[in-house]
């Protein structure tokens, strides 16, 4: 846990570190251990590569991301995911919520004009009224077989999985959602698992249009993970984005959090930390998770309803809570110097910072009217009274510039980039780049990989996989090939890290002993196995990538030779006859050393 | 320093017999220095101080009571508001504090339900009012932490440390007050329900996380022997040590599983995270495995907005969880001993949007067939504004660590010693007599 080390001078790094920060790892070890702290893991003869290339030349590309052709297959597997690149409000009216589908049941919404989604809608309001009045007169899969045309039907039996997918790619709308409705549940997860991504999201759509925001999501966040030659900008999203964590699985958020994302995370993990902090800021993702939506000044809303008593249902004055975990967690860190009353005060500089009409997708908008006009002290500075909306910024430029945040954000960059117990020395140069850039990260990542502490011993192999880097980093040294990353996504969950579902704002821990638990291990440990014998639902492993002697499958998976007592075990593993090279290839997966970066 | 208790179940390995736990134990007699301090007027509102060495005397089993229970903590996790959850009704100040959201009185729709004529069980908690009339159940109100920390981190760490205001510690109050593990120690003996091994269990005596007994298990028998022989001989010291007590957990709970001894539970546990994390710990206990100490936390408790209808599900929950665990362990619940807690309290105001802020005090609940329930523990502090913490937030007037030290040292067996490893540094300032 990143509090340990803010007083874990004293503390003892893990025994796969034990090194010291000074004495530097070998010329050999570098592209690996570059590898493993800048991206999810080296694919095969990748570390060659980038040793051809030259570490700091490899270093420079990664900051700069832009400057990387995206990788086409990425491309072609992001494509179809629409809501990518969808606004708050397109998702709203593309992809309905289920709280929008309510309201057009009781008529409060007009129907989608577009006439796909309309029959969807339509059909969805139909079972949602059902199970309203508790109607359960749908026809039995077996029922709606016999009613079927006798093609259809042998098709739907006993048809190859082509002529099924092609069979339910041309069914109507309104056809194929009374078909989903009757499908039995394990049919459903065996078409899932061979179905092309049109009619996955298809299947998605007619049982729950928001699912398909969700499952795109997840979908481009592992195939990022996996085939990005972007590989730091897809570390740092992720680093960002459990920094300013929002929870996907409350309210409006399975909504926002694609824009949240792509809009407030994404672009400015290698810029100013001033533009990502006003960025979480003002997205109604942020505004919606930490509660400040509804915060405003209680003298304000007396008087409105003073005059409308019930205007403003659910907001009635100060609510603490996003001006709490801005200090705590997104800048100056919970020792950082700040008081109960600057807690208060900064609350109050964002009342009125809310969103308009969430259900259509909403946006940022600052409500004057319920804005606290009054003077307030923010850590020693005067905010000045009748400063509307300037107030916030004013908060959030005081904080950006602090240094308790300059320290704060170094602290963590370094735990997840160099050492579970970072070394004052490297804190204090990142922090004081920090400070001296502006906040600029692209600098302070610079200053980290120029360090002697980022190649040092004391780094080397230190850190514990989350299970995200784990899953993602098996399926890279594999060179395996995703097809839907649903099945990896449960396999993330099973270890303790749902994506996107950390409900807690404090989003999960950079540090490797959170992840070192017999229930974690158990589940690394069958998901090793599962997914080298090519039995992980989603990913193709080729068998003909792992030839040669257990040795040989050791080192090209882990980059380095493995331990004798690894090696011993697979050779002995097999009771007299000799382990097959997938199995071989899943104990090394599974093995202690795979478990580190 | 530490005494060795001698445990009837220490070698756990694979059970022989399924005898109750009734049979191979010894009942707890009290013995009589703490049967008087028992029955003195200090444990009547429970919060008197004591001389420090009459408290630990009172709670240590020196003398030969041997009462060992299995002690089951559940953390509420997110600062759960006492307030709404244990109701002061009888205070015309919580209704001003509370325009919108306050518990009404008892016999008014949705009201309290009374249990000693001032304080009242939200209503969502009505399946523990049985429990509570039978004196198996004890509340302790206005506990927390002296630390001020209002961040749900750091408190929720101070509380599973056992240490509040220090960061550095390395392990947890509830891996502290177990005694060292003998060798061949039963390898459930710490067990947390959930995918990570929390902090309140973190130390250098064995403890497992899991969240599925059932599914505990390396799939393939191949690769799982590779996995036991390739973690056993690591030079990975971490990763080793972690595989040992997987391993070990592993072949036991299996064998369990074998037996079909963790299933066939009659009692109605509710959906939800804590539910079936109960319902497994009931299962461990029942299958007389070696389990002392059980984890599992709820989160979901912070409520900033729109507390009241959250609050209610969260508490049927919590209710439900609560009692079909009791139920379901029957007259094993004479030997368990379950704590529940939160990081902290929240603020005495209801906040501008129909929820609470962060706070100070909260309250306990105790349950066990040898609680002695049917109270209200602890000093009531009041809620005008004087009486509040920093004029906003319930005070503390008992340390959690006295409930917590009371329930190791005499309901874990593990005595003042051990009690006094759980939380280093720390005299409790009373003894409650919750045992």
């Amino acid at each position: 846990m990143w509090n340990t080390l803010v007083a874990g001078a004293d503390s003892v790094p893990g025994t796969g570190a034990g090194g010291s920060f000074e004495e530097q790892i070998s010329e050999q070890q570098r592209p690996l251990h570059l590898l493993n702290r800048l991206s999810f893991g080296p694919r095969p003869g990748e570390a060659d590569r980038v040793r051809r290339k030259g570490i700091e030349k490899w270093i420079e590309e990664q900051l700069h991301p832009d400057e990387i052709p995206v990788n086409p297959v990425l491309t072609a597997r992001l494509e179809p995911l629409d809501s990518l690149r969808m606004s708050d409000q397109e998702i709203a009216e593309h992809y309905p919520s289920s709280q929008l589908i309510r309201a057009m049941a009781m008529g409060k919404e007009p129907l989608p004009e577009d006439p796909e989604l309309q029959v969807i809608v339509e059909h969805l309001i139909e079972r949602y009224r059902n199970r309203k009045d508790g109607n359960r007169s749908q026809p039995s899969w077996r029922e709606y077989l016999a009613a079927m045309p006798a093609e259809q039907r042998r098709i739907l039996l006993w048809g190859t999985p082509r002529q099924k997918v092609k069979l339910l790619l041309e069914m109507k709308a309104g056809e194929f959602a009374d078909l989903l409705t009757v499908l039995p549940r394990k049919k459903r997860r065996a078409l899932f698992a061979y179905a092309p991504v049109e009619l996955r999201r298809r299947m998605l759509m007619v049982s729950s249009p928001q699912q398909v925001v969700i499952n795109d999501l997840i979908e481009s966040k592992l195939c990022r993970a996996v085939y990005s030659d972007r590989q730091l900008e897809e570390v740092l999203t992720d680093f960002w984005f459990n920094h300013f964590n929002v929870y996907l699985n409350k309210g409006p958020l399975r909504q926002l959090t694609t824009t949240y994302e792509r809009d407030a995370i994404r672009p400015h993990v290698l810029g100013k930390f001033g533009g990502l902090l006003r960025a979480t800021a003002q997205h109604p993702a942020m505004l919606y998770y930490l509660d400040n939506w509804l915060s405003a000044d209680p003298k304000a809303v007396e008087k409105i309803r003073a005059r409308r008593p019930n205007a403003l249902r659910n907001i009635r004055g100060l609510n603490e809570n996003y001006g709490r975990e801005l200090l705590e967690l997104h800048t100056l860190g919970v020792d950082g110097g700040y008081t109960q009353e600057d807690v208060i005060a900064v609350a109050r500089c964002f009342t009125g910072w809310s969103v308009h009409d969430l259900r259509h997708g909403g946006g940022f908008e600052f409500h004057a009217r319920l804005h606290d006009r009054e003077e307030k002290q923010v850590l020693g500075y005067r905010i000045s009274p009748g400063g509307g909306i300037e107030d916030g910024m004013k908060v959030l430029d005081i904080l950006a510039r602090h240094p308790s945040t300059a320290r704060f954000v170094s602290t963590k960059l370094a735990q997840r980039f160099v050492a579970d117990h970072p070394p004052e020395s490297l804190i204090e140069t990142m922090a004081w780049t920090f400070q001296k850039t502006g906040g600029d990260l692209r600098e302070v990542m610079r200053a980290m990989l120029a360090s002697r502490e980022f190649f040092s011993v004391g780094a080397w192999r230190g850190k514990v996989k989350s299970p995200l880097e784990l899953v993602v980093s098996s399926v890279r040294a594999l060179g395996a090939r995703v097809e839907f990353a649903t099945g990896l996504a449960e396999q993330i969950e099973q270890m303790g890290e749902p994506l996107y579902r950390k409900e807690e704002p404090t989003g999960y821990s950079n540090s490797s002993d959170a992840w070192m638990s017999s229930a974690t291990l158990v589940a690394r440990l069958n998901f090793a196995f599962a997914l080298a014998a090519n039995r992980q639902p989603g990913v193709k492993v080729d068998r003909g990538t792992l030839r040669g002697g257990h040795a040989r499958i050791a080192l090209r998976l882990l980059g380095i030779p493995p331990s004798e007592s690894t090696l011993a075990a697979i050779e002995n593993g097999g009771n007299g006859r000799p382990v097959p090279p997938l199995l071989a290839a899943g104990a090394i997966l599974g093995s202690p050393e795979f478990q580190r970066r | 320093m530490r005494r060795k208790q001698s445990s009837t179940i220490s070698n756990a390995g694979i059970p022989e017999t399924n005898e109750s736990p009734d049979a191979i134990r010894t009942h707890s007699t009290l013995f009589p220095r703490r049967s008087f301090l028992r029955n003195s007027a200090l444990t009547i509102a429970g919060t008197a101080a004591l001389p420090s060495w009459l408290g630990r005397a009172a709670m240590g089993s020196e003398g030969g009571g041997n009462g060992k229970k299995i002690l089951v903590a559940i953390f509420l996790r997110g600062a759960a508001d006492g307030l709404n959850i244990v109701v002061p009704f009888a205070e015309p100040r919580y209704y001003d504090l509370r325009p919108t959201i306050a518990v009404p009185r008892p016999g008014e729709t949705g009201g309290a339900i009374d249990l000693n004529g001032s304080f009242g069980l939200h209503p969502s908690l009505a399946s523990l009012k049985a429990l509570y009339d039978e004196k198996h159940l004890a509340i302790i109100e206005a506990t927390g932490s002296p630390d001020p920390t209002r961040s749900h981190f750091d408190a929720q760490d101070y509380m599973e440390s056992g240490t509040p205001g220090r960061k550095g510690t390395p392990d947890g109050w509830l891996n502290r007050a177990l005694d060292p593990t003998p060798a061949g120690g039963s390898p459930v003996r710490a067990i947390a329900l959930g995918k990570q091994l929390p902090r309140t269990l973190r130390g250098s005596n064995p403890a497992i996380a899991l969240s599925d007994i059932g599914s505990f298990r390396v799939r393939n028998r191949v690769a799982a022997g590779i996995f036991e022989a390739m973690y056993e001989e690591s030079p990975d010291e971490e990763l080793r040590a972690v595989g040992a007590e997987t391993f070990e957990a592993i072949k036991l709970l299996q064998s369990v599983e074998n037996q079909n001894s963790t299933g066939g539970d009659r009692s109605e546990y509710p959906k939800g995270a804590l539910g079936p994390s109960l319902q497994q710990i009931a299962a461990l206990i029942k299958a007389d495995v070696g389990v002392e100490a059980a984890f599992t936390d709820m989160g979901g408790w912070d409520h900033h907005t729109n507390e009241s209808q959250q609050l209610a599900n969260m508490l049927r929950q919590l209710g439900d969880a609560l009692t079909a665990f009791y139920h379901d362990l029957g007259g094993r619940m004479e030997n368990v001993v379950l704590v529940t807690m939160s990081e902290f309290g929240r603020t005495a105001r209801e906040n501008g949007s129909l929820g609470t802020d962060h706070g100070h005090g909260s309250l306990m609940f105790v349950m066990g067939g040898s609680v002695n329930g049917g109270k209200i523990y602890g000093s009531w502090p009041g809620l005008e504004t004087e009486q509040l913490y920093e004029e906003r937030d319930l005070a503390v007037t008992t340390d959690f660590r006295d409930v917590l030290s009371e329930l190791a040292a005499k309901g874990l067996g593990a005595g003042s010693g051990g009690a006094a490893a759980a939380f280093p540094d720390y005299e409790p300032q009373s003894v409650l007599g919750l045992l």
